[in-house]
């Protein structure tokens, strides 16, 4: 792990300072003060964007402006919960599914670049790691399930576990196509060599089904099976309160950043501004990861929840041989151009 | 029995994926336009005439004939009257009427079926639109007929009639 760190360079961090733990300090610190901060401003907006989709307001009263505040008011409520482990569940692993569901959004935020030099760590292989990490979570899910001796997080943990399968495949065959027409796998090679034409020109199709690819591995509607709450009152999660609960939530919205984030550097350019709009390169990624969770929320507010049969026909009969057709396609094009 | 779905006209002549691109235009729209949310505690609510809030007393009207409290189906209505005797100015018997001493409404009991209030044959009891009077103690939901009486100040007129409607009749023995 150091040596892999030790590789990276290029970031702003090492142009102030040539201290190795220095610089390791001040990155972690910034990777997880964006991980702690961006989700709550994404569950805001989640919260203001169903709302007015809805023909309501949603929080208006805390924090007096638009109820600004009131994911900080929900985190200091969840902090007073009494911590409740049932008595049948598995101690060790019910307390650390948390913690494994939400780190690997955090590793992912490591490598996501802000600007040519504004990133924590530019991996040569990371959309890979990328990739590898994002599939982890579902661990995390699994651990939360089991262990909570409780059959709707069973079934809750299970579901998330083959949605995972189904839909990791389609995820990945839409980042090969990215990497192939790009040539590189490092996060900042992948948004360089889009600098004349976004990747979601030639290759929408597969935007659109890592999109949809993303909602599945979110967990989000319409792929929500996994929690759906009106038949597993909320599956893997079922059994956690307060804190724990909170990680999850985190996790979620964590998850919603960090992918919308890779879709951004996959696809539209990442940092890479639109001609004649003179922005900071690190506004128009944070402009593109807000587009795309916005994309994601009125998902939610539009859609209806999948079947658990749908939705496992629509990973293996639809979304795959699309996505393995369109590689064939972003092969013609790398060879023809 | 089989249905026959061939005749089925519901189904929109569109291509794949329409539906989905409606549903997002659908949503999208609503969410520009402005909230149907009323802030209630900081913006008082609109409410049309016939809201049944609160039963106001008109005492002038009451003849004591206890309809109301009669027909209320869970006896929220306590009313005390006696009788008073008023000789005449020159001869002839004694005219005798009723005078109210308490008329009184608990709302802890009332289901605002209005029964009273249509029962009432000098219209005595009207709904008003008020609503805000919850208290902390269970005794003070029972309300006296002077502030009874205080309720009707916020009456409202009733909403004119439908077009078309036949007017209202005039009152029996004409106008007094």
């Amino acid at each position: 792990m150091i040596d892999l760190l030790a590789q990276a360079g290029g970031s702003i961090v090492e142009e102030w300072t040539s201290n190795f733990w220095l610089a390791l300090i001040l990155k972690t610190v910034a990777v997880m003060a964006f991980f702690l901060i961006v989700p709550l401003g994404v569950g805001y907006m989640e919260h203001k964007v169903l709302a007015h989709m809805q023909g309501r307001l949603g929080p208006m009263e805390a924090g007096v402006f638009h109820g600004w505040a009131q994911l900080i008011a929900d985190g200091v409520k969840f902090i007073q919960k009494e911590d409740i482990v049932p008595a049948a569940a598995d101690r060790t692993i019910f307390t650390l599914a948390p913690a494994v569901a939400m780190v690997p959004y955090i590793a992912i935020l490591v490598v996501l670049p802000f600007s040519g030099s504004l990133f924590a760590l530019n991996l040569d292989v990371g959309i890979f790691f990328v990739m590898a990490m994002s599939s982890v979570s579902v661990i995390g899910v699994l651990m939360a399930g089991w262990s909570s001796a409780n059959k709707f997080s069973l079934i809750g943990a299970l579901r998330a576990a083959a949605q995972l399968i189904a839909y990791e495949l389609p995820l990945v065959l839409a980042a090969a196509g990215v990497v192939m027409l790009a040539g590189v796998t490092s996060m900042v090679g992948i948004v360089e060599a889009q600098e004349s034409l976004w990747y979601v020109v030639p290759l929408f199709p597969l935007f659109l089904i890592f999109m949809v690819a993303s909602l599945a591995e979110l967990s989000r509607t319409p792929f929500d099976m996994p929690i759906a709450d009106s038949e597993i009152i909320y599956g893997a999660y079922t059994e956690y309160g307060g804190l724990k609960f909170a990680f999850f939530l985190l996790a979620e919205y964590g998850g919603i950043v960090a992918l919308s984030g890779i879709a951004a550097v996959l696809f539209l350019g990442g940092y890479q501004g639109l001609p004649g709009i003179p922005l900071p390169d690190p506004i128009w990624m944070a402009l593109k990861i807000g587009l795309l969770s916005f994309v994601v929320i009125w998902c939610r507010a539009t859609y209806p929840r999948l079947r658990e049969d749908q939705l496992q026909r629509f990973a293996w009969l639809a979304l795959i041989p699309l996505s393995l057709v369109w590689i064939l396609v972003a092969a013609f094009l790398k060879v023809a151009f | 029995m089989a249905i026959d779905t061939s005749q089925r006209k519901d189904q929109p002549e569109s291509g794949a994926g329409q539906g989905l691109l409606k549903g997002l235009s659908v949503t999208l729209k609503t969410m520009l336009k402005p909230a149907v949310t009323v802030q209630y505690p900081h913006v008082k609510p609109d409410l049309p005439a016939r809201t049944r809030g609160v039963i106001a007393l008109k005492e002038g009207n009451c003849t004591v004939c206890y309809k109301c409290s009669r027909e209320c189906p869970d006896w929220c209505i306590y009313i005390d009257a006696h009788k008073e005797t008023h000789e005449p100015a020159a001869g002839g018997r004694g005219r005798s009427m009723k005078v109210l001493d308490r008329f009184a409404i608990d709302y802890a009991l009332c289901m605002y079926c209005g029964i009273c209030v249509e029962v009432c044959p000098f219209d005595a009891l009207f709904w008003s639109p008020e609503f805000e009077y919850a208290e902390y103690e269970m005794d003070l939901l029972i309300h006296e007929k002077d502030r009874l009486e205080e309720w009707t100040y916020t009456v409202l007129p009733p909403p004119p009639l439908e077009a078309g409607a036949e007017g209202a009749p005039a009152a029996e023995g004409g106008s007094a």
